[in-house]
């Protein structure tokens, strides 16, 4: 039932995102058909518009759009007239789901382990240098280890490919560059979660029983914190999809981000726009699924 | 907060007595010290000294010494055009740090105001503040600052007002992405505090005042606001280094500011574009991140240790 009525919330909530993206690259001077050479003569130009419906008024074109977005159509695209919209979806949202999917394994599969480790050894040096790393990877932006990246391990010392999407071997500098910053926030969420978990009275009620340290810290203690990992999922991985945006950029790979950067530049409104639904419908759906996952994990939180 | 009554101590000299205990965090403030006065000394320092000095460090001044190393003259070697890169660096802090403090005051208007309101005023007010909060904190904002960016940058080229003065447009471009980075990064500021004012508000010295007939406004202003300094304090301390990411991260795709000027996200972009498998220019990529990850770093700490001097729980 709640779950529904997030549903039909998002509904509203995506036709307001719609309206704002569209009305307001429509504020801003310069068109998708002045950027590049000009026409040969007003009436090729009167027609192109009129082909695009861009002599109509703005209110009665976006009425338009919106009835092609209810049969799933998101337009065509004005930079790449050959192409509709759902085109370059279906050709980059693979390439940059992918890429989002194993930077956050990557973040799962380093920042868990390695906030578990330091939570076990508090107060010490392992602790102080791996809640170190966990900070330091928060403080790097991906534009700054997708270079020392590909300057070290790409051009130095040849392991891994520098850029472009091809093999998996492509995939591998570009999954750390943008899933680094993401270990260290799960490292540092589950840490906090754990530390707050052993001063609950279940756990003390545990160990008086004699249960051991490493047991206790995993199947109490982990249980617990790993819950704001999860409820935090949601906003990481907004944070995901628009940081695939330098990523991208930098390795080269044809994925959403690149399209959406070069459609602002471009005045490719009916890709931005549709291209923003995009990451809007990612977003709200990808934050359902966590929530949801959080009711599987947490059976005392019911959603009224 | 905690409540416990020590004698002549207040609760703010405890947090401070704290504070300077943690380690990381102290150091973390001197870092800053020292950059916000190098970024305030230098300037006049190439005014002061001689012409050749003033020369050869001169953030824009273009020179035959392409692509040189680190040396004594240059300490972060110079770029494509023979500039500087130290004294690019330090110009370019000037943007990246006042972009986190202008941007991190607007979240904190915003955010306490908004957080101050639902708290206090409470019921469906407070439902609906709060469920904005959570629609919002779902939503991919960067995009929203993206398009902003996009829409009023091409604006402000064609008005009037700048046609004949392309700097008064950059700096009004600044502003923009001052305001709106601010405008989408106020959302945990309002949640914090609207949770302090939901424990404030029960507070017995809140309700003489209510029975006394005092206003809400009067309320908020008086009593509820100046009592959330610590956790408001601490939170702009976080949000700091947020913004200046997003910054970087904007400018890095030639979205944010826009040459002549500069900041550290472009001085690193303009590094990255320059690799080749031929000739590693490591400088350029090296000193403009390491000092722009050295102050996220300070910042954080500094935010972590303001933090637990006041006992702040988080989300």
């Amino acid at each position: 039932m709640y779950f529904a009525r997030r549903i039909l919330f998002a509904i509203p909530l995506l036709l307001v995102i719609s309206a704002l993206a569209f009305f307001l690259l429509r504020i801003a001077p310069g068109s998708p058909f002045d950027s590049e050479r000009k026409p040969a003569s007003p009436e090729i130009e009167r027609n192109i518009k009129a082909k695009y419906h861009f002599d109509e008024p703005v209110w009665k074109q976006y009425g338009r759009y919106l009835g092609d977005l209810l049969h799933g159509d998101f337009g065509v695209s004005l930079k790449y007239r050959n192409h509709t919209v759902n085109d370059i979806i279906a050709q980059a949202l693979p390439v940059s789901m992918t890429l989002g999917g194993l930077a956050f394994a990557f973040a799962m599969g380093v920042g868990l382990p390695l906030g578990f480790f330091t939570a076990a050894r508090r107060g010490d040096w392992p602790d102080y240098a791996g809640s170190f790393f966990a900070v330091l990877a928060v403080c790097i932006p991906s534009f700054v280890v997708a270079p020392a990246l590909i300057l070290i391990c790409a051009i130095k010392l040849k392991w891994l490919p520098v850029a472009l999407w091809e093999t998996p071997w492509h995939m591998i500098l570009p999954a750390i560059a943008l899933g680094s910053f993401f270990v260290g926030q799960v490292a540092r969420i589950l840490r906090e979660g754990m530390l707050s978990a052993t001063q609950s009275e279940f756990v003390t009620a545990a160990r008086a029983k004699g249960m051991g340290e490493t047991p206790l810290l995993l199947k109490h203690a982990f249980r617990i914190a790993v819950l704001p990992v999860v409820s935090s999922a949601g906003p990481m991985l907004a944070d995901l999809l628009t940081g695939s945006f330098v990523v991208e950029n930098i390795f080269q790979i044809p994925g959403v981000g690149i399209f959406f950067i070069n459609s602002m530049e471009n005045y490719d409104y009916t890709m931005t726009v549709g291209l923003a639904l995009l990451y809007a419908i990612l977003i709200i759906g990808l934050n359902l699924v966590v929530d949801f996952a959080y009711t599987l994990l947490d059976p005392r939180i019911k959603y009224e | 907060m905690s409540e416990q009554k020590q004698q002549h101590v207040s609760p703010n000299q405890q947090a401070w007595r704290r504070f300077k205990k943690n380690r990381p965090a102290v150091l973390g403030a001197w870092f800053l010290a020292l950059l916000l006065l190098a970024i305030a000394v230098w300037p006049l320092l190439l005014k002061i000294s001689g012409a050749a000095f003033a020369q050869t460090h001169d953030p824009d001044q273009l020179s035959d010494a392409q692509f040189a190393p680190p040396s004594a003259q240059h300490w972060f070697g110079t770029d494509l055009h023979g500039r500087d890169v130290f004294s690019r660096v330090l110009f370019g802090a000037q943007i990246s740090l006042l972009v986190g403090v202008v941007g991190a005051g607007v979240s904190l208007v915003i955010g306490v105001l908004w957080g101050a309101v639902a708290g206090y005023v409470g019921g469906r007010t407070d439902s609906f503040l709060m469920r904005i909060v959570d629609v919002l904190y779902s939503l991919p904002s960067i995009i929203f600052v993206i398009v902003l960016l996009t829409t009023f940058g091409d604006l402000l080229k064609q008005s009037h007002y700048v046609e004949n003065s392309p700097a008064v447009a950059g700096r009004l471009r600044v502003m923009l992405l001052f305001v709106g980075l601010g405008a989408v990064s106020w959302l945990t500021m309002a949640r914090i505090v609207r949770g302090q004012v939901l424990s404030l508000r029960s507070r017995a010295f809140v309700e003489a005042s209510r029975t006394l007939g005092v206003g809400t406004p009067r309320i908020l202003f008086r009593h509820i606001i100046p009592n959330i300094f610590g956790v408001a304090i601490t939170y702009v301390a976080l949000t700091m280094p947020a913004i200046i990411l997003y910054e970087s991260f904007l400018s890095y795709l030639g979205l944010g500011v826009q040459p002549p000027m500069a900041s550290w996200g472009t001085l690193i972009a303009e590094g990255v574009g320059q690799i080749n498998p031929i000739r590693i220019y490591w400088w350029l990529i090296v000193f403009p991140g390491g000092v722009l990850v050295t102050t996220l770093l300070a910042l954080n700490f500094l935010g972590d240790g303001l933090r637990d001097a006041w006992d702040v729980k988080g989300k």
